[in-house]
């Protein structure tokens, strides 16, 4: 019969011989295999204080964005929760108030945006339905915790600060998707 | 009376160096097993981990104490104590060095140099398997008891080569004070060490230490893949931290038995040249240290094998010890007389 792949073997039966079934040299060559592995150079990485090295559009933890003069790009217009494949994201819209032009870019603006972190999968399809620039993943590693109630990443955990030194720089991310579309 | 003293000074010292040594097995232990695995093992606590046997030793003490209803109380408790005091029990009649003058007597570095020293030796060893077969037992469960009855086993099949083989050393030293038997050991340049005349004896004593302390691969007392925990299962907090731990001393008395019996003890090369310029103090303190180094040798090649050879099935156990090891133990024995009775 043909063979199905050139890769099948035939199965040998032979016995030991005398010095196989002694063990030793088989001892000593795996003796010899793990020592070799203690001069090895290790592989782990000791986290916290050292992190493994990751593209520059790593899809980390999210943020929302402000624009150049401080305001919050979000609209509220739900794009990114439908786009969410986990539906992780959930938000209340707000009309903008009289007075608050230096808060908010449009008329409307997030009240209260959510994302539960245990159900997003990370997949930047948020970040690719928003028609307003609002929200980017970073390249931030989203934290782990001990409960549940910690994975709740509220409106006030995800936006960024007004002052130009407290704005999360996504650039690279910009640029990299550039790139990626290239 | 200055000798009485010393000697209890050495308990207390031998006593806290075991305990020592074994805590620190510990941590190396998982060392050592990291490193093989290119891993980096325990690092958190202190530098380098050194502190993590501490870490362990109050996180057994913390743990909760867990005395099953339906087992047998007294001997529960007795389990974990006898094994414990078996374990250190053995490193009374181990020499650590050689004599020092006190009060114009020499007196050896040993807490009790009986002339059957030998014959103490395996009989500790062989008590020590009560403490896990009480253990097992008392639990009233049956993966405790399977644990014990195959650590019983194992421990009575590989006491027999183990004995053989220190026949065919009893009878080159022609005396059963392991003090004679590293004396013994001196050689013309200090290394007429008995693992060049007895190298098949050796290979058997090993591999049977390697049985009697529950070390891989001979580890099926305690196979955790298939009996649970072995005869510790039941077992919480700091009795089952005394099981571990004896376990530790059981290999780091082992590791100076080896070394006693086929590595010349603290013996080492043109010993003499060094002696002769040095003072009988410092010269005892530095056999004390080659000793304490060929022992912590041993400890690591302990580990080195741990994660080396996969554990044995119970059928290939008994089948190495008694039809492999015992004849071959009988047979170095055979030899080894007639070329002591040819040669006189």
């Amino acid at each position: 019969m043909q063979p199905l792949s050139s890769r099948s073997k035939i199965v040998s039966n032979k016995t030991m011989s005398w010095s196989e079934r002694l063990y030793i040299p088989a001892i000593l060559a795996g003796l010899k295999v793990t020592l070799h592995h203690l001069f090895k150079k290790k592989v782990t990485v000791s986290y916290p204080e050292q992190t493994r090295p990751h593209s520059k559009f790593y899809r980390g933890r999210h943020v929302l964005k402000r624009d150049d003069q401080g305001r919050e790009n979000c609209t509220a217009c739900g794009l990114c929760a439908i786009a969410c494949p986990a539906e992780a994201i959930t938000m209340v819209a707000e009309e903008r108030q009289k007075g608050e032009e230096t808060l908010y870019r449009e008329e409307k603006y997030a009240a209260e945006y959510n994302i539960n972190m245990l159900r997003c999968i990370f997949c930047g399809l948020c970040e690719e339905a928003c028609p307003k620039d609002a929200i980017y993943l970073t390249d931030t590693i989203s934290t782990s915790g001990y409960n549940r109630d910690t994975f709740l990443y509220t409106k006030d955990m995800l936006l960024e600060g007004a002052l130009p030194e407290t704005r999360i720089d996504i650039q690279a991310r910009r640029k990299g998707q550039r790139e990626g579309a290239m | 009376m200055t000798i009485l003293v010393f000697k209890i000074l050495l308990v207390l010292v031998l006593f806290l160096i075991s305990l020592g040594v074994a805590a620190y097995s510990t941590y190396s232990e998982r060392k050592v097993a990291a490193f093989i695995q290119d891993r980096l093992g325990p690092n958190r606590a202190g530098p380098f981990g050194i502190l993590q046997p501490i870490a362990d030793g109050i996180k057994m003490i913390m743990k909760e104490e867990i005395i099953p209803l339906t087992s047998n109380k007294i001997l529960f408790v007795a389990g974990p104590a006898i094994t414990m005091i078996t374990a250190l029990m053995t490193s009374a009649v181990i020499p650590w060095g050689p004599s020092v003058t006190i009060d114009g007597m020499k007196v050896p570095l040993q807490v009790a140099d009986i002339n059957i020293g030998i014959l103490y030796v395996m009989g500790v060893v062989s008590l020590g398997v009560y403490g896990i077969m009480i253990g097992g037992w008392a639990s009233n469960n049956k993966y405790a008891l399977l644990g014990a009855v195959r650590a019983s086993t194992q421990m009575i099949s590989y006491e027999l080569a183990m004995g053989m083989s220190i026949i065919a050393i009893i009878m080159t030293t022609g005396s059963l004070s392991i003090g004679d038997m590293v004396t013994g050991q001196h050689g013309t340049w200090g290394m007429g060490w008995n693992i060049f005349v007895q190298p098949l004896g050796f290979l058997i004593f090993l591999i049977c230490a390697f049985a009697e302390c529950n070390r891989t691969p001979f580890d099926l007392p305690e196979s955790e893949t298939e009996l649970v925990g072995g005869y510790h299962t039941e077992y919480s907090s700091m009795k089952l931290g005394f099981y571990l731990f004896a376990e530790y001393v059981n290999m780091f008395i082992s590791s100076a038995i080896i070394t006693c019996l086929y590595f010349g003890g603290y013996h080492f090369p043109f010993m003499d040249k060094v002696s002769a310029i040095m003072g009988e103090v410092p010269f005892a303190i530095l056999c004390v240290m080659v000793f304490f180094l060929k022992i912590l040798f041993f400890i690591f090649f302990f580990m080195w094998v741990r994660w080396t050879i996969p554990r044995f099935r119970f059928d290939q156990l008994m089948n190495l010890g008694w039809k492999v090891l015992l004849p071959l133990s009988v047979l170095n024995m055979l030899a080894t007389g007639t070329i002591i009775v040819l040669n006189s």
